[in-house]
């Protein structure tokens, strides 16, 4: 098919500023922070077995997953019923229940200011790579409440749950002056204060397995979506190309 | 199409098995597109839950008392029945339509003389098998608002129909077979699991 | 395989294809076509409408489409099965069909895609027309229809994206509700009537649904029919922007034009393939499309108290938006930047008259109306950027820019189309046989 040239340009114009376009979109949600890399991969079973646990013991007491059926997880994570309801049912109810028999959220707003969220969605609105970066970045912060604050969520009603795996971290500052000339305090880096239970290493591998879960809990269907896609494609490829030789045989006719 | 004559030679035999290729392709798409929209009208994962089996708790029941519970939407009845109750069954046997159940729908544990797993307990589906009213307990032998001669037993209001102490169906009634008997387990000796699919006859 | 040599002599009759049956005939066919035009309507509009046969690609993103309508359609109907609208449940209803109704996760999928895809299409379409010049008499009638469609579409889309009830939705819906409160004396009532309510509310879910589900897609089928309708009775334009109507053999069929079945059906088919290949491609693999498709925030249940940090539109409005945030207030009210988005939509109504160039196609025209779409191209992809973006005073002052550009485009038209150079237009479409 011939392309006017005036044509092509203008085409590779949009494709370009629409590929320009495209990471300013996606532009997180973690505000000024920049994001840690949480490298999770929802492909990786045992990683969500591991997560689901994590998620069941340190986050489902106060947060719910609404949408998120006991059961659901059971089958795409190849979990034994038995298992789920001795080591993830941790509150008992039906394997049909989804997860929200945590506390009432009268009581969240009475103990933290703040209901906790439901985490149904968290991993779609926010993205694994905040939340990893969140449970990464509590440190110590004798002011408040709980004596921790978090770089990505400042002034967070939630404690540092995980400290005793953890342990909590100092945040170290340098200061630089500002172009006032008044002095300011610039984050940059964390260090280690009171140790966890936990390896640094292991504690990445902790919140890796538990935002891999969140991001699983997000969307349960994700997995085999993508397994269902690969097949939809190349059958579409194989349509395409009857289409082709049928469009190709029949303009012989056009002279 | 050009002025210029055609000359060219169309090989017929080649247009139609690519039409046919095509086609034949296109149709097992748009069946492929089809099914997952098909398939949206099952029950979904909530009505699944909702539908899930019920555990009853009847060591409450009184004997020659009933429970009701609901299951997928539907009553389901616990009769405890005293030996007096069950001793009207072999009685009754003149008066059915199906005594052996065997043109009746049951799980093959309850296709037996008292159609129950522990014949104390009646498991059944309150609804009758006529036009799906729910049949009303008449357990006093000699009801006059049934019959004289009412060996005790359901009773369906809307028609008529008329069912023993285990849910077995007059003959000469409307409904045409015994009131079903949903799957049930027993997990503890006083708790049932109504609507365990594949349940043992434990 | 068996070989079957015909020599033809003239016009083709579809050979190969003898099921399209298009004599009025006997038995049913015949019984129906006695009390129905059903053959009659198959002539005309598909084994003897006669378009041009120098058609490019650009002209698959009309069958497109009308493809992408019908599944919007049909995955529309599906979800309403599910979906419950109610401020109370409609988040719920959205989840509730991605996990727990089976493959409601794809219907979903299928329709917040189509909508983009729709958009894609659409916009291409239109750049076309514009591109060879469509829109010129005798076939105006048949841009202003077009146009109507992409009116209704845009009302539709917006009316749609409330339905998730996430956070830009109520938010989205707020911001270009509250356009109509700029417009003075009636604007605060207007703005209240639309609502029904006080705040976006659980009223105006429902009538936003009701709009969406039912009145929108009513009229969209019927402007789409009407469109077709229009365009089989002037005929197609094509990539040379001649009338293959002035050149005709005996029979009184152009010499330039090629019967649509089969041509162009199975060239539809072809580009139908394609098509559902990327469409499917993005379904299965990245539904979101970084956060173009669905964005983020949606994710999260509809707030009235709380407004997320960056809120946008969805891709296909930023245009428009950005060209909303570009003009400041002035006197003392926000209308400006109203009217400026709404005449930005409403000069491409007038552009059949505003074009005054002797030819039709790009391809004859002179650099200055190259030059000029090319900008056009530009400005109207870069504010789509642009509206995606925080409103920061570089951007502004770009947006400024572009907004200025793209009106040059349509304003100054009836002066540059006239002093253009042209090429000289051709007798007959140009055309290389493959």
């Amino acid at each position: 098919m011939r392309i006017d040239p005036v044509v092509r340009r203008v085409v590779y114009a949009c494709t370009l500023l629409v590929a320009a376009a495209l990471p300013g979109a996606a532009l997180g949600a973690g505000g000024d922070v920049p994001l840690m890399r949480a490298g999770n991969d929802i492909h990786n079973l045992p990683s969500l077995q591991r997560g689901a646990r994590n998620f069941m013991n340190y986050c489902a007491g106060c947060h719910t997953a609404q949408y998120m059926r006991y059961n659901r997880i059971a089958q795409d994570l190849d979990i034994p019923e038995g298992e789920l309801k001795a080591n993830l049912m941790l509150k008992g109810g039906s394997v049909h229940d989804t997860i929200r028999n945590a506390m009432k959220p009268e009581d969240g707003r009475k103990w933290f200011g703040n209901a906790p969220p439901d985490l149904s969605l968290i991993a779609r609105s926010r993205g694994p790579d905040y939340l990893y970066t969140f449970l990464m970045s509590y440190y110590a912060d004798p002011s408040r409440p709980h004596g921790v604050d978090n770089r990505v969520l400042p002034g967070t009603a939630m404690p540092h749950v995980l400290a005793h795996l953890q342990g909590v971290q100092n945040a170290v500052y340098r200061t630089e002056s500002s172009p006032d000339g008044s002095a300011i305090k610039e984050f940059e880096r964390f260090e280690a204060g009171v140790p966890g239970s936990l390896t640094p290493a292991q504690y990445e591998e902790f919140v890796r397995d538990t935002v891999n879960f969140l991001e699983y809990v997000g969307e349960p269907i994700q997995a085999k979506r993508q397994k269902l896609g690969i097949w939809v494609i190349l059958f579409l490829l194989v349509f395409t190309t009857f289409a082709y030789f049928l469009k190709r045989e029949y303009w012989r006719d056009v002279k | 199409m050009t002025e210029q004559a055609m000359t060219e030679q169309v090989d017929q035999g080649r247009r139609r098995l690519l039409v046919a290729a095509t086609a034949a392709t296109g149709a097992v798409g748009a069946a492929f597109a089809a099914a997952p929209f098909l398939a949206s009208w099952q029950p979904s994962a909530r009505a699944k839950a909702l539908g899930a089996p019920v555990e009853v708790d009847v060591g409450k029941l009184e004997p020659g008392a009933m429970l009701k519970v609901e299951w997928r939407g539907k009553p389901v009845w616990v009769v405890r029945r005293t030996p007096g109750m069950l001793a009207t069954l072999k009685a009754a046997e003149q008066f059915l339509l199906d005594p052996n159940s065997d043109g009746s729908d049951q799980p093959e544990y309850a296709k037996n003389e008292t159609r129950a797993v522990k014949p104390e307990y009646l498991v059944v589906l309150g609804v009758c098998t006529h036009l799906g009213c729910s049949p009303l307990a008449k357990f006093t032998p000699n009801d006059v608002t049934v019959s004289a001669d009412w060996p005790g037993g359901f009773f369906c209001p809307c028609h008529g129909s008329k069912f023993d102490l285990a849910g077995r169906v007059w003959s000469g009634v409307p409904a045409p077979s015994n009131l079903p008997v949903p799957p049930y387990q027993w997990v503890a000796d006083t708790r049932v699991l109504v609507g365990a699919e594949g349940a043992a006859a434990a | 395989m068996a070989s079957n040599p015909v020599t033809t002599s003239s016009a083709p009759a579809a050979p190969g294809i003898d099921d399209v049956r298009q004599e009025p005939g006997s038995g049913l066919w015949g019984w129906i076509n006695a009390r129905f035009p059903a053959a009659k309507m198959l002539k005309e509009h598909v084994t003897e409408y006669y378009a041009p046969k120098n058609f490019n690609n650009w002209y698959l993103f009309g069958s497109l489409a009308l493809f992408v309508l019908v599944i919007q359609i049909v995955t529309g109907i599906f979800l309403t099965m599910s979906y419950k609208p109610s401020a109370a449940e409609a988040f719920g209803s959205v989840e509730y069909i991605m996990r727990d109704v089976e493959w409601g996760w794809l219907i979903r999928y299928l329709h917040s895609t189509g909508a983009s895809a729709f958009f894609v299409v659409v916009y291409l379409h239109m750049f076309r027309a514009l591109l060879y010049g469509s829109y010129r008499a005798p076939r105006e009638l048949l841009w202003i229809l077009g146009m109507l469609i992409y009116l209704v579409l845009m009302a539709e889309a917006f009316m749609g994206y409330l339905l998730p009830w996430g956070q830009m939705s109520y938010w989205g819906a707020q911001v270009i509700v509250s356009l109509f409160g700029t417009i003075p004396v009636i604007g605060a009532d207007l703005q209240q009537w639309i609502k029904g309510d006080y705040y976006i509310s659980d009223i105006t879910l429902n009538r936003f649904f009701a709009l969406h589900v039912i009145a929108l897609p009513l009229v969209l089928v019927m402007l789409v029919a009407a469109h077709i309708l229009a365009l089989h009775e002037v005929g197609s334009n094509n990539p040379d922007g001649i009338e293959i109507k002035k050149k005709k053999d005996a029979r009184g069929i152009p010499l330039d034009g090629i019967p649509f079945h089969p041509y162009y059906t199975v060239k539809d088919i072809y580009g139908l393939g394609i098509f559902l290949t990327i469409f499917c491609a993005i379904v299965f693999f990245a539904p979101t499309f970084g956060g173009l498709f669905l964005e983020a925030p949606n994710f999260d249940p509809a707030n009235p108290m709380l407004t997320p940090a960056h809120i946008v539109p969805v891709w296909y409005f930023t245009p428009f938006y950005a060209m909303l945030r570009a003009v400041p207030s002035f006197a003392g009210t926000q209308v400006w930047g109203v009217i400026v988005m709404f005449a930005a939509i409403a000069v491409l109504f007038f552009l059949p008259w505003l074009d005054k160039s002797p030819v039709r196609s790009v391809r004859y025209r002179g650099p200055i109306y190259k030059g000029m779409l090319a900008m056009f191209v530009v400005s109207f992809v870069a504010l789509g950027y642009l509206g995606l973006q925080p409103a920061t005073p570089l951007f502004t002052l770009f947006s400024q820019l572009f907004t200025f550009l793209y009106f040059v485009f349509f304003l100054a038209m009836p002066w540059y189309s006239r002093i253009d150079k042209v090429k000289p237009v051709p007798e007959r479409v140009t055309y290389h046989a493959h």
